[in-house]
């Protein structure tokens, strides 16, 4: 036998001929079934696609993070709250110009003379997605339950914390006791929610409110329907007192990655991109200038620093952790700083995609921003740097390194984020810069910061925090109160600051009810930061995202000038988004489907048939 | 393959050939075997316990070394009271020695009380009942038909090994393989889901279901979000199958029994389908089995791309904050699925091949 013969490419038994030929038009009919008819349908990438079912105007937004609750109680990621935003209203709201109060719930407020008592008066034109009358009730039952409810005051429970007494004594007439003055009462950003509903939930710590739908709301969406990392349904509330949106439905659609929602909103399937927690330059850059799509390149509400650890310590005067003894020179921080080049970090590293850092608090929020007068600002100079260093006695040796005057080298670690490109590239930046001014550096990129941060084991660290229109929180965090009770507690320090000038500053801008007087406590908190060095700003990163103009014709940001339309204090962008014409984006048609699943099934039926073909056997097959 | 019984034919020669019971020294092998087998399957079972008792404390000491403090990773980024975190260690039983944590948590793993999981709040049997179908439905999909189109390619490679047709299939197979999954998603979504050129985007780029659908509406539109994963799934998977296979039945082919089966007269495809391919399915089988186990894990870069909300993506989440309880339970789950399968694949050999538990 021939060695064709043994590996069976000849046959050596008489067989019915196969119909080869029958097999490749099978083959090729069912592919050219597949993609002829993708093009006989108006399936094509066409952006303006068809409108929803019953001609309802939908406006899809593309999000990534996953929803970690719809209860207001204990949302707390920026997914959740921003979709609470739409579905409770809060007592009161952030004008989109430039974030002073506005009515929410509440039309007026005002505190007593003695600055403890607050008195809402709560609008009587508002109504439950049920029907029912939204009250002060609702209001009051709510600051209460997380005032003694542990489980309840899990999002928000720091709002109420100086809270004495609330009641409601009639149904447009809230009260709110005070232990201590506290300005940020028109910032309570706590969801108002309807007692009817939630005084039958039994364990608000194990309540998602995320199994029964509508849930029952008084914000300008109802939330209709929601299924895990997959989407979030919404549609207007056509009831709400502000107004009904223009959009008939709002879907939070899940795009896992950043890359597959910008297709998407390529080809249509969504009508919003807001990326994580922002379009990178390179999409930014290859969406800009196309057809039908605008690139939202706004003022971010970040700030982009790099802290210094000014020594851990806690409360109880312990101090523990290991930052370098050199950092508690302020000289040497701002020589550090004074190495810095923020413009090429904003050219090279953002890309043009965020604003150079002067104060602590960004420049969109205009009330509050700060920055150094030209004679104080810490510029780019590492001549006057040099020369800072050798005053504070570390001068250069014969290898060009700094040593102090125990002759030990200038050597430190700089904490970085292992998920944050942006740390790793500036963070090449800084080496390059601090070496020339003989110090060494290594970067210490962690996927969890959160260990050494914790136990002071750092020198320097990337940081950044999203700033809200009342700025008391981002303000705390720097005060000796927020220090851990001891080394082994964990405090809300965010480094370790503790000055008793910025301390003294803090407690006054709480207890000023002049917003104007407030601002300016403010700013010489924001001043003596500065002048500190612990906190050096290099950036406020933009908020970079997209958005189709064939869906949405118009859509407000945040402040109006220049803002940002996902996350923000409010629930402006979606509520007042006005439809482009007929446009609505949708995941695609039943036509589509259709097609899609029929060319399917053509391409399986062939390849059954080809199957059954060669399982045919005949009498002469059998052994 | 079991040893068969003396015949009539085989009675003394001389003697009347008059039925007979079988003879009680038939029944000995038999269940000599039986008894092997039972033997072989205890010992396999027992493994697995092992195995499973293994993987319950290493899943919770090694979870314990993730680097992090749940609790303020939680509660990262807010104002929380340092009575708040007390209540939080205390509400998930942080606050508790750690050999009391590991005793908690075994005695209620045995019960199936796989925890609460911290982000979501929510028992973690029911976050891994909520993605499980999902995965199964991409994974188990693609499962099939990964594995059909890799055994039937293998088979033919090596059935004509060294032609133009071989050498394509392999090649195609291991640059498939070899292609990052997540990039080859990217492109599928880019060609087949925005469209490019005059390929128009016939299916959905991400997700797994439109929502707003029910009944038989429901079922399309899923199968239509389908599509595109699965494609890429079987596109770096099938060339696995098809390796192991090829190779597995080119060391039958020089076989002598395969030389009779053809003297005999046979067809070629049936010497190949019912002699050469059921001896070579061995390691297939294993591969089989081992993907098998594999599916319930999800495949986190294509569940990310696509965004298929399965326990790929989920797992990547817990492991992020750290949410322990989330990832034991997964990890548990995994690893119970992989040693199950592999268990299983354990007990099927000797039904394939005698030889193997003797």
């Amino acid at each position: 036998m021939s060695t064709q013969d043994q590996y069976g490419t000849r046959r050596s038994h008489p067989r019915i001929p196969r119909p080869r030929t029958l097999r490749l038009v099978a083959t090729a009919g069912a592919i050219a079934l597949t993609f002829s008819s993708g093009l006989a349908t108006p399936l094509n990438p066409a952006p303006q696609r068809a409108e929803a079912a019953g001609g309802k105007k939908v406006l899809t937004v593309a999000v990534a993070q996953s929803v970690d609750s719809l209860s207001p109680f204990l949302a707390v990621r920026l997914v959740s709250t921003s979709i609470l935003r739409l579905t409770y209203e809060y007592l009161t709201d952030y004008d989109p110009g430039d974030a002073h109060p506005v009515p929410g719930l509440a039309t007026k407020w005002a505190p007593s003379a003695d600055k403890l008592t607050w008195t809402y008066t709560i609008r009587s034109d508002a109504k439950w997605s049920d029907g029912q009358k939204v009250t002060a009730q609702d209001a009051a039952w709510t600051f209460n339950k997380m005032m003694t409810d542990q489980a309840a005051a899990t999002a928000n429970g720091s709002f109420v914390g100086n809270f004495r007494k609330v009641t409601a004594p009639s149904p447009t007439k809230l009260v709110v006791e005070l232990k201590k003055p506290q300005a940020t009462m028109t910032a309570l950003d706590v969801p108002i929610v309807p007692e009817h509903v939630w005084k039958n939930v039994s364990d608000l710590s194990k309540f998602n409110n995320d199994k029964t739908f509508p849930i029952v709301g008084d914000g300008p969406f109802v939330l209709t329907d929601y299924k895990a990392d997959s989407y979030v349904r919404l549609k207007a509330n056509k009831g709400f007192w502000r107004g009904a949106p223009k959009f008939d439905e709002l879907v939070f659609k899940y795009y896992k990655d950043q890359d597959a929602a910008v297709a998407a909103l390529r080809k249509g399937e969504v009508s919003f991109v807001a990326g994580q927690p922002a379009l990178t330059p390179a999409q930014a850059a290859s969406l800009k200038g196309q057809k039908d799509i605008k690139v939202n390149d706004a003022p971010g509400r970040r700030f982009y620093a790099l802290a210094t650890n000014p020594g851990a310590r806690a409360k109880n005067g312990k101090r523990f952790g290991d930052g370098d003894p050199s950092l508690l020179d302020q000289r040497v921080r701002n020589a550090l700083f004074m190495a810095v080049d923020r413009r090429t970090i904003i050219d090279k590293v953002f890309q043009g995609h965020a604003v150079e850092g002067q104060g602590y608090i960004p420049p969109r929020f205009s009330t509050y921003f700060w920055k150094p007068s030209a004679s104080r600002t810490l510029s780019y100079d590492p001549t006057k740097a040099g020369r800072l260093l050798d005053q504070a006695g570390y001068r250069k040796n014969a290898d060009g390194k700094r040593v102090g005057e125990d002759g030990k080298p200038l050597d430190y670690r700089v904490l970085c984020h292992a998920t944050d490109p942006n740390d790793k590239a500036v963070g090449q930046y800084l080496k390059e810069w601090w070496a020339k001014l003989g110090i060494g550096m290594s970067l210490d990129c962690l996927d969890n910061v959160t260990d050494p941060w914790l136990a002071g084991k750092y020198d320097l660290a990337f940081d950044g925090w999203s700033v809200n229109p009342d700025p008391d929180f981002v303000l705390s965090i720097h005060t000796c109160a927020a220090l851990p009770a001891t080394p082994k507690d964990t405090g809300q320090t965010d480094n370790f600051i503790c000055d008793k000038t910025y301390d003294e500053l803090y407690a006054r801008q709480l207890a000023e009810y002049d917003s104007a007087k407030r601002a300016g406590i403010v700013q010489q908190m924001e001043s003596r930061l500065y002048d500190l060095g612990y906190m050096n700003v290099m950036a406020y990163p933009n908020a970079v995202e997209a958005y189709r103009t064939d869906q949405i014709k118009s859509i407000e940001t945040m402040p109006r000038a220049a803002g940002n339309i996902y996350g923000q204090d409010g629930y402006w962008s979606w509520w007042s988004a006005v439809p482009a014409g007929s446009g609505s984006s949708s995941g695609g048609s039943s036509t589509g489907v259709v097609v899609g699943i029929a060319a399917g099934v053509v391409v399986l039926a062939g390849a059954v048939f080809l199957f059954a073909r060669r399982r045919g056997a005949t009498a002469d097959d059998r052994e | 393959m079991q040893p068969t019984a003396p015949d009539a034919a085989s009675a003394p020669v001389g003697k009347a050939a008059v039925p007979v019971p079988a003879p009680r020294a038939v029944r000995g092998p038999r269940s000599r075997t039986t008894t092997a087998y039972l033997r072989y399957g205890a010992g396999k079972a027992g493994g697995a316990a092992v195995s499973l008792l293994a993987v319950l404390v290493t899943g919770f000491f090694l979870f314990r070394l993730i680097p992090g403090d749940p609790v303020k990773t939680m509660t990262g980024g807010r104002p929380v009271s340092a009575r708040q975190l007390a209540e939080y260690r205390r509400e998930f039983g942080l606050d508790l020695p750690l050999w009391q944590q590991f005793t908690d948590y075994c005695g209620k793993a045995l019960t199936g009380d796989l925890g609460t999981s911290y982000q979501f709040r929510t028992p973690v049997i029911d976050k891994i009942t909520e993605a499980l179908p999902n995965t199964l439905l991409l994974t188990g999909t693609a499962f099939v038909l990964y594995t059909a189109l890799g055994m039937f390619l293998g088979t033919r490679s090596a059935w004509r090994h060294g032609r133009l047709g071989d050498r394509l299939n392999t090649g195609l197979a291991l640059t498939l393989y070899s292609v990052p999954s997540f990039w080859l998603g990217l492109l599928v979504i880019i060609v087949f889901g925005v469209g490019l050129g005059p390929v128009p985007g016939l299916f959905p780029t991400g997700g797994m279901e439109s929502g707003g659908k029910e009944g038989f509406a429901y079922v399309l539109d899923v199968a239509h979000h389908l599509v595109l994963p699965v494609i890429t799934l079987v596109a770096v998977e099938y060339g696995q199958t098809l390796l192991v296979t090829r190779s597995a039945l080119l060391d039958e082919m020089g076989s002598d029994y395969l030389t009779t089966a053809r003297a005999k007269g046979l067809r070629d495809d049936l010497v190949r389908r019912r002699h050469a391919v059921p001896n070579a399915l061995l390691p297939t089988v294993t591969l089989v089995f081992v993907n098998l186990g594999r599916t319930v894990a999800g495949v986190i870069l294509v569940e990310t791309v696509f965004s298929w909300p399965g326990l790929g993506g989920l797992f990547y989440q817990a492991l992020s904050v750290p949410d322990l309880p989330l990832v034991q339970g997964l990890f548990l789950f995994f690893a119970s699925t992989v040693i199950v399968m592999n268990t299983l694949a354990d007990l099927l050999y000797p039904l394939l091949d005698p030889r193997v538990g003797r």
